[in-house]
């Protein structure tokens, strides 16, 4: 009945009002369960209001003991740098013992040891300063050793200007932090958490659409009507996409006003940019959707394929020219690194083409590789 | 209580058969953390073994090429450019080529050699600010030691002071020991969440939960029942990540395996109790996917693993005295690098008995209110 009643019409019109039906079919049904509400607009603000201020990389009360042997003014001057210091949360100890007893509770994160013959050793063969980072957690380990190395240079050097006789070095470094001037590490974790979640509500909100009609065996159902596969894909984007948009706009916004992360590109760039990696991430749960044919595992799948990757081998967090070869290759592999990198550039640095172009051609590329695939796996289910 | 204590058995088994029939199930439980752990292993550090640079050189000197030669020979530096202009120079670092670039002006030998102190610019692309700021302190260390070596060869003062490191437990600052360490346990966080919830999920979704409420079995049998299944894929996973860093990575192991078996089951048991106590809440497995990401992202990503606590507002910091993570990361790299024993891990486990014991009766008493 229905295919003779799409005969007598424009296939085309025939066409768009099958889509649009299934469109609002799926809209329907994501306002019955609201959870796909949630995810599409919720997930993002939760997570950009909890990651944007909780994640930090500048490190501040960094607990460490300082271990006082010398009762001199010079050493004690030397401890209250750190003391001073906003980057460390300091416990002025009198003996190594206590210091050390400190660490192995955790209660501090380093020792910065100052000798008792520290200030006699000063004034003759030069004094040492010994700093004991606790190595159970590298990074951190690193962090602590460069600002309390970073704190005993600049003590050495104020004792210079103030005319005691102390060289400075011949060769002095002057840096200069271009596109983040404050060095600011939120300036570049807000763009990766963008692409995060922007990642995960995409993948999220379509992976198990397909999977769920294979698993109730409606999709059986749809299969006997004339609605074709490029169609039924369609109707499984367009509401997910609407639903993204918002989410992506929200983010956008948080950004902007509430952690004032720059923004030196234009609207326009920003905007496709973002929209083409939603149509990726969209195209990614779709496809793990139509393959895995099963909810529990796409939703595995999605774990692993969507979160991960976009966490490690994004560049979001970790930079991404020095793990091996292989891994490099595989990072390659996984969308996040382009739209990461074009977030990052179009927000902090400008419309850079040379940048730009490039991360936007593949992430063009892998939408459209991502639909064709999805389509073909569709099409042979429907045979 | 023999026959309580087989009925759960009879069921675990069920469980376990319906987990372990489907090759794709049982490729998504063990594959993944397998090579998430490698991924980890590989890419998780802060530190640099690969800097790109552009030198722009407009001394030309006997100096200038001793301070570039000794950033060449670094093994970290990769010169990819030496630019002829300011332009050429600035749009190297625009266009992401180079992460620095060290620009050295005309008079720098001539500075040194009379005495004074001549400055190197070196201009760093802030857009990833943490990596730049490692990059920056690299070239802090090569100029030093370049200035130590100046003033041997050109007779000047030692510095008057010197600064020794020494770490304990882990003695090169192996960012892959701490973090592959730490991932033994916090690891299978995420997947074990969702598979709690998922497998009560996908029960009710097809209605067969409904049929086991209306058999003899109390609430807190069913609980054993969901809670065993996850409890035994966790701790598979977690061994499969301890023989990746024992075998694979070759990290030695410091503590004892019992102590780390047992912090690893009472996170699992937390988190097990999480996703039932969630799935009492929960009707379809899209909402199980859904609330199980919405929380177990925060959990991982704000446990310190990846940034430090300290650096963490106050109100955060204070939330993560109920995230399990944060103990199991603790506990992880406290038995396996530190070798502790369990008498220095109350702080850890104690709240870890908390949350498990909490949940898992909050679950089993929910669970009894819906079957009365």
């Amino acid at each position: 009945m229905t295919a003779q009643h799409d005969r007598a019409h424009d296939p085309l019109t025939a066409r768009i009002r099958r889509t649009w039906a299934l469109v609002k079919k799926e809209t329907r049904q994501i306002i019955r369960d609201p959870s796909s509400i949630a995810v599409g607009v919720g997930l993002p603000v939760v997570l950009i209001l909890l990651f944007g201020y909780g994640l930090s990389l500048d490190p501040t009360n960094v607990p460490i003991a300082v271990v006082l042997e010398d009762a001199s003014p010079d050493a004690a001057e030397l401890a209250s740098t750190f003391q001073l210091s906003p980057y460390f949360a300091t416990r002025l100890v009198t003996s190594m013992a206590q210091a050390e007893e400190l660490t192995i509770a955790r209660q501090v994160d380093g020792i910065v040891r100052i000798r008792p013959d520290f200030s006699r050793q000063l004034r003759s063969a030069g004094a040492e300063v010994q700093i004991v980072v606790h190595g159970g957690d590298a990074n951190r380990a690193r962090i602590v050793q460069g600002y309390a190395e970073a704190a005993i240079g600049q003590w050495t050097i104020r004792r210079m200007a103030q005319g005691e006789d102390v060289t400075n070095g011949p060769v002095v470094v002057r840096d200069r932090l271009w596109f983040n001037e404050a060095n600011e590490s939120r300036y570049f974790l807000v763009p990766g958490l963008i692409v995060l979640v922007i990642t995960l509500n995409g993948a999220l909100l379509t992976t198990l659409v397909v999977a769920r009609e294979w698993e109730r065996g409606t999709i059986e159902a749809l299969f006997v009507t004339p609605v074709r596969a490029g169609e039924l894909l369609l109707s499984k984007v367009v509401p997910y996409f609407i639903l993204g948009v918002f989410g992506l706009v929200l983010c956008m916004l948080a950004a902007r006003f509430l952690f004032h992360v720059p923004f030196r590109g234009s609207l326009s760039v920003l905007g496709g940019g973002s929209l083409l990696y939603l149509l990726v991430a969209l195209g990614l749960g779709l496809l793990i959707s139509t393959t895995a044919k099963a909810q529990f595992v796409a939703g595995q799948i999605t774990l692993t394929v969507a979160f991960v990757p976009t966490l490690m081998l994004s560049g979001f967090i970790f930079d991404l020219s020095n793990p091996p070869w292989a891994m490099r290759l595989v990072s390659y592999l996984f969308p996040a690194r382009y739209y990461v990198a074009l977030l990052q550039t179009v927000l902090l640095a400008g419309d850079v083409w040379a940048v730009i172009l490039p991360n936007a051609a593949m992430l063009a590329g892998m939408a459209i590789l991502l639909f064709a695939l999805t389509r073909a796996a569709t099409r042979k289910q429907l045979d | 209580m023999l026959a309580s204590f087989f009925r759960i058995v009879a069921l675990v088994h069920k469980d376990l058969l319906a987990m372990f029939k489907d090759p794709r199930e049982r490729g998504v439980l063990f594959v993944p953390p397998l090579l998430q752990c490698l991924l980890f292993g590989y890419v998780a550090t802060f530190d640099l073994n690969r800097v790109y640079y552009a030198a722009f050189d407009r001394d030309r000197t006997a100096a200038s090429s001793q301070l570039l030669a000794a950033l060449d020979g670094s093994n970290v530096f990769r010169r990819v450019a030496n630019p002829e202009s300011p332009d050429e120079l600035n749009t190297i670092i625009n266009n992401g080529r180079a992460l620095l670039a060290v620009q050295i002006d005309q008079n720098f030998e001539r500075r040194l050699l009379s005495g004074q102190s001549a400055d190197v610019q070196v201009i760093a692309d802030g857009r990833n600010s943490n990596t730049a700021g490692t990059a920056l302190n690299y070239v802090d260390i090569i100029v030093e030691a370049f200035n130590i070596q100046w003033r041997r060869a050109h007779g000047g003062a030692s510095p008057p002071v010197r600064v020794t490191v020494r770490s304990w437990y882990n003695s090169n600052l192996e960012t892959r020991w701490s973090i592959v360490s730490g991932l033994v346990g916090t690891f299978t966080l995420a997947e074990i969440l969702l598979l709690t919830a998922m497998s009560v999920a996908r029960e009710k979704e097809q209605g067969t939960f409904d049929q086991l409420l209306v058999t003899p079995f109390r609430p807190s049998e069913i609980m054993a029942w969901k809670a065993l299944p996850p409890l035994l894929v966790g701790l598979c996973q977690a061994t499969v990540v301890l023989l990746v860093a024992l075998v694979w990575f070759r990290i030695p192991f410091a503590g004892s395996f019992l102590t780390l078996y047992v912090g690893i089951s009472l996170f699992l048991l937390a988190v097990v109790g999480t996703g039932l106590l969630l799935s009492s809440l929960i009707e379809t497995m899209q909402q199980a996917l859904l609330v199980c990401f919405l929380i177990a992202l925060p959990l991982i990503l704000l446990s310190g693993m990846f940034t430090p606590l300290s650096s963490m507002p106050e109100a955060l910091r204070d939330f993560s005295v109920i995230n399990p993570a944060r103990y199991m990361i603790d506990i992880a790299r406290r038995v396996y690098l530190e070798g502790v024993g369990l008498d220095r891990l109350t702080a850890d486990l104690l709240p870890l008995g908390v949350m498990a014991s909490l949940t898992l009766s909050t679950g089993a008493w929910l669970l009894g209110r819906r079957l009365g």
